[in-house]
């Protein structure tokens, strides 16, 4: 280890973080001597309020509200909603239902990461910015020969990252444009895009046609066969990051915990109940689980379920400890926390940003580890880094010899089409949880969406084939229930709870990805995902204090693919503010592209 | 570049500008939806407006926040140089409703940037009332900004609304346009860049003033109702109505307000002819309007006056679908001298 050199603290801030869905700001204490971030805070500068305004609201308008808290993944909320209500209403809908939704979802994830991916995160891969941050490293980017360059056709690094320049760049267009295919795909199964129209509690409105599946698998091909080349693409500039520059894989590491709520259902299995669903929770075609420290401690959603806890600590509300508990037991009859979220009363009370108090408008979930006592603070790795850890070490995941679980790994097999042949891949278990490693992680997982896409489309159309076209069954509200949806949203977990009572929703409370990947310090002082990850990172950066960009810093936060109206700030602890500075302006901006 | 001053929307037309600034504030009370939704316009496309390829009009220089290359001050620098009047000529889009920031001791429910001396959010509103009158025009992305949208439903913490409400429905900006609202939630793609297209015609002298309905709506997008372009009107028309979510039928009665709801979805699709609402089997929940979200609840409910409606076309509705049904019957026989080797002229 070299040695430590005495702190050289500028403090630093970036508000807004653009590139990311939310308004997002950090704030930073870098000590420039030993080139690592020391100490990070989250926050968030915007609230709207559902939990508050869906309060006596009819349980069958939750999907079409809560679709409103995101405007990228909407949809993974609109869905997460019916599967809420179809556990509170007692209804399951017809397999045909299932298989639409699970196609429209899986256009959702081939959308939502392909444009992320390669039109916002890659911007910070590109060759302007690289000549902006690390000039070494793109010297080093044009001599080396891109080992793949006979799949993706760029023939060095460099011309990778001149491809991932904005809008000028080929394949920054080639993804955007590709990035519609997808939606399109979207909308063929729930309407628009991102907030559905089709979507309903005991199944889709969307009419099952042949037509229907011919327009959806004809795009979906061509999605295919873009990604035979996009994940060599990205393994080979990330590959490249490791041997360029040597340590890179501590830039926005940490201890591996990670949580993934599960996404496709199986309408063979899944009947909605509560009772059920530690098994057909497990016949999601993604697996739910957790895995601490690289150990998979439970694949089972009602355990995860049972462990969920919002904690206070640095967030803008009253706490509500001593509030209404809504749900005492669950219908198992284990008892239910009164920090679950069926039990959280949210109040907001909105005051001054004060880092040495309350500082933002994320709470603090947390998952609460009866072996041991403690409250981790999850990951979701972005989502699939977390997806592929528990699926590939669960490895109960076989769909129809498309993709499979192992073990170790996950393998995905991509058809041949129009011009390339069969392509298998594989997805292995990295040795970090990681800046590098969420990234590849999502461009895997376009290929994943897209293989399972394709079973899910055989079972619809075998529906469709054999007459059975219904897509919805009827069901009754009742006056007292309760229920709880758990999903992937295309950043990671995503679980809704809803309480009802007079018919009407007495409580609810989503959580989505973000909430738990920007939360705060809570009320034992655990840092939240983003803080834990950014502090301590090294920086590779070759600029100096005067012209930093903070590129691994942003790097590392986008790497979570922050998605919600949140908020970074990072902070400095003890240290001496030598300087304080804003984010410094400089190098060529876009201003005037084309 | 240089860029030279706008013309007034009347002016002749003679292009006068060369590029202009559209400048995107979404850190209203919104979802970032109609953000990504014009990632989804083909017609015309971002990339069309940014690399200059429609003919005639300023090239665009974009600055979105969620589309940004520059982070943090830097990419605030060009809105603080345009909220000091030091920017050339600038269209102004907001998303996201405007939270009312009275309401509470301290504290903000939606900023945007921090102030560097007190370490404090900027609130959006401050950011609005800066730059606004400065704009040469201002739209509202999507219904949150144009009406409140869902942000505003009863019941809400932050006493929110669109941006006519907070500026004032007679506001113009200090060329003379009014507040154009493009409402959707979220904002159909195309209908979105087809306004900015409009305007950049007008601010080049090539079209007259864009055309706005008294909810400030261009005319040529709103003017006509979810049900006068649906595809599924005919089945209205015979009184057919579906009981089942997923038919093919008018889903009038399971609670579609297409039939006075201003939009174009059904017509327009979502995105390349694909998609929509009721046209796809999705109940048109209004979202649109200026009283949604609270005036179409609950969404899954017959709307009370499509009960009457309905009652009424039954009698005309049946008797026409009967009548057709024959005369489709007729129509779906080959006439009878085909197959016999005689022509019309031949008994």
């Amino acid at each position: 280890m070299p040695e430590k050199k005495p702190a050289n603290l500028v403090e630093m801030s970036w508000d807004p973080i653009t590139r990311v869905v939310g308004s997002l700001g950090i704030h930073t204490k870098i000590d420039f001597a030993n080139r690592r971030v020391v100490e990070c805070r989250t926050t968030s500068s915007i609230f709207r309020g559902y939990s508050v305004f869906l309060r006596g609201k009819d349980p069958r308008d939750a999907h079409f509200i809560t679709s409103r808290i995101c405007g990228i993944c909407g949809d993974n909320h609109a869905t997460c909603a019916c599967y809420a209500q179809n556990m509170a209403f007692g209804v399951r809908p017809p397999a045909l239902a299932e298989w639409i939704i699970n196609l429209g979802e899986a256009a959702e994830y081939m959308f939502d990461h392909n444009l992320y991916q390669d039109n916002l995160v890659g911007v910070d891969f590109c060759e302007q910015m690289v000549k902006e941050t690390n000039p070494g490293v793109l010297a080093k980017a044009e001599k080396m020969l891109a080992p793949h360059s006979a799949l993706h056709g760029y023939r060095t690094i460099a011309d990778i990252m001149r491809a991932l320049n904005p809008f000028t760049g080929a394949f920054y267009r080639e993804a955007l444009q590709m990035s519609r295919l997808t939606r399109e795909m979207f909308c063929l199964m729930e309407g628009r895009h991102v907030h559905p129209s089709t979507l309903y509690p005991g199944g889709v409105g969307t009419v099952p046609s042949v037509q229907l599946f011919t327009d959806y698998v004809v795009r979906l091909m061509k999605y295919i066969e873009f990604m035979k080349k996009v994940v060599p693409l990205h393994d080979d500039l990330f590959d490249f990051f490791y041997e360029a520059l040597p340590g890179y894989e501590e830039v926005g590491r940490r201890r591996v915990l990670l949580g993934c709520w599960g996404s496709f259902n199986d309408p063979a299995a899944c009947d909605y109940t509560y009772a059920n669903m530690a098994d057909w929770g497990r016949a999601m075609y993604v697996t739910p689980g957790i895995v601490i420290d690289g150990k998979l401690v439970t694949t089972d959603l009602v355990e995860i379920n049972l462990g969920l806890r919002i904690l206070l600590g640095s967030s803008f509300y009253q706490d509500w400890q001593e509030s209404e508990t809504f749900v005492k037991a669950d219908p198992l009859d284990n008892p239910i926390d009164q920090r679950h979220p069926w039990n959280q009363t949210t109040v907001p009370k909105p005051q001054k940003r004060d880092f040495q108090g309350k500082y933002t408008w994320v709470m603090s979930p947390r998952w609460f580890d009866k072996r041991t006592g403690q409250h981790l603070a999850l990951d979701t790795g972005g989502g699939p880094l977390a997806r592929f850890w528990v699926t590939a070490l669960a490895g109960l995941v076989d769909i129809g010899g498309y993709v499979k679980a192992t073990g170790h790994s996950v393998q995905i097999r991509l058809p041949r089409t129009a011009n390339l042949p069969e392509v298998e891949l594989e997805w292995k278990i990295p040795k970090w949880s990681n800046t590098i490693e969420r990234d590849r992680a999502r461009t895997y997982f376009q290929a994943y969406a897209a293989a399972a896409a394709l079973y899910f489309y055989e079972r619809g159309i075998e529906e469709v084939y054999a007459g059975r076209t219904q897509t919805w069954t009827s069901f009754k509200v009742p006056e007292q229930a309760i229920g709880c949806g758990f999903h992937e949203a295309v950043r990671g977990v995503l679980s809704h709870h809803v309480v009802i009572r007079d018919g009407k929703i007495a409580n609810y409370h989503p959580y989505p990805p973000t909430s738990w990947n920007a939360s705060p310090r809570d009320s034992f002082g655990t840092p939240g995902p983003y803080e834990d990850a950014v502090e301590q990172t090294p920086l590779f950066e070759e600029n100096g204090p005067d012209n930093f960009k903070g590129i691994d810093i942003l790097r590392t936060v986008r790497s979570f693919d922050p998605c919600l109206p949140c908020g970074v700030h990072m902070y400095l602890g003890d240290g001496k503010v030598l300087e304080v500075r804003h984010s410094p302006t400089f190098g060529a901006q876009l201003g005037g592209p084309g | 570049m240089p860029k030279r001053a706008l013309r007034a929307p009347t002016a002749a037309a003679v292009p006068a500008t060369e590029e202009i600034d559209v400048l995107w504030i979404s850190a209203g009370l919104g979802c970032d939806g109609d953000t990504i939704a014009i990632t989804a316009a083909t017609q015309p496309s971002l990339e069309d407006l940014i690399q200059g390829a429609i003919p005639g009009v300023p090239k665009v220089n974009f600055h979105n926040p969620v589309l940004a290359y520059d982070v943090g001050d830097a990419f605030l620098e060009k809105l603080r140089r345009a909220a000091e009047g030091k920017l050339g000529p600038f269209i102004l889009v907001v998303e996201g409703s405007i939270p009312n920031e009275k309401n509470k001791q301290e504290g903000c429910w939606a900023g945007f940037g921090m102030d560097a001396k007190t370490g404090q959010p900027i609130p959006t509103c401050d950011w609005i009332r800066k730059l606004a009158p400065r704009a040469w025009a201002v739209v509202c992305a999507g219904t949150c900004s144009a009406y409140g949208g869902i942000h505003a439903m009863a019941g809400n913490p932050t006493d929110c609304m669109g941006l006519p409400d907070f500026l004032g429905w007679d506001w113009k900006t200090k060329d003379g346009i009014p507040i154009v609202c493009v409402p959707g939630c979220p904002v159909q793609p195309d209908n979105f860049m087809e306004v900015l297209l409009y305007l950049l015609n007008q601010a080049v002298g090539r079209a007259p003033m864009i055309p706005l309905d008294d909810r400030l709506r261009p005319t040529w997008l709103f003017g006509s109702t979810v049900h006068e372009g649906c595809d599924r009107g005919g089945y209205y028309e015979q009184a057919d109505f579906a009981k089942d979510y997923g038919s093919s039928r008018c889903i009038v009665k399971l609670g579609c307000w297409g039939p006075v709801v201003q939009c174009n979805v059904g017509k327009r699709g979502w995105m390349g002819g694909i998609g929509g609402c009721p046209n796809v089997g999705g109940v048109c929940i209004g979202c649109t309007m200026p009283g949604f979200p609270d005036k179409f609840m609950p969404f899954m409910n017959e709307p009370a006056g499509a009960m009457l409606s309905t009652a009424a076309i039954v009698m005309y509705g049946r008797a026409v679908r009967a009548l057709r049904g024959i005369t489709r019957g007729s129509m779906n026989r080959e006439p009878k001298w085909r197959g016999t080797a005689k022509g019309p002229g031949d008994a």
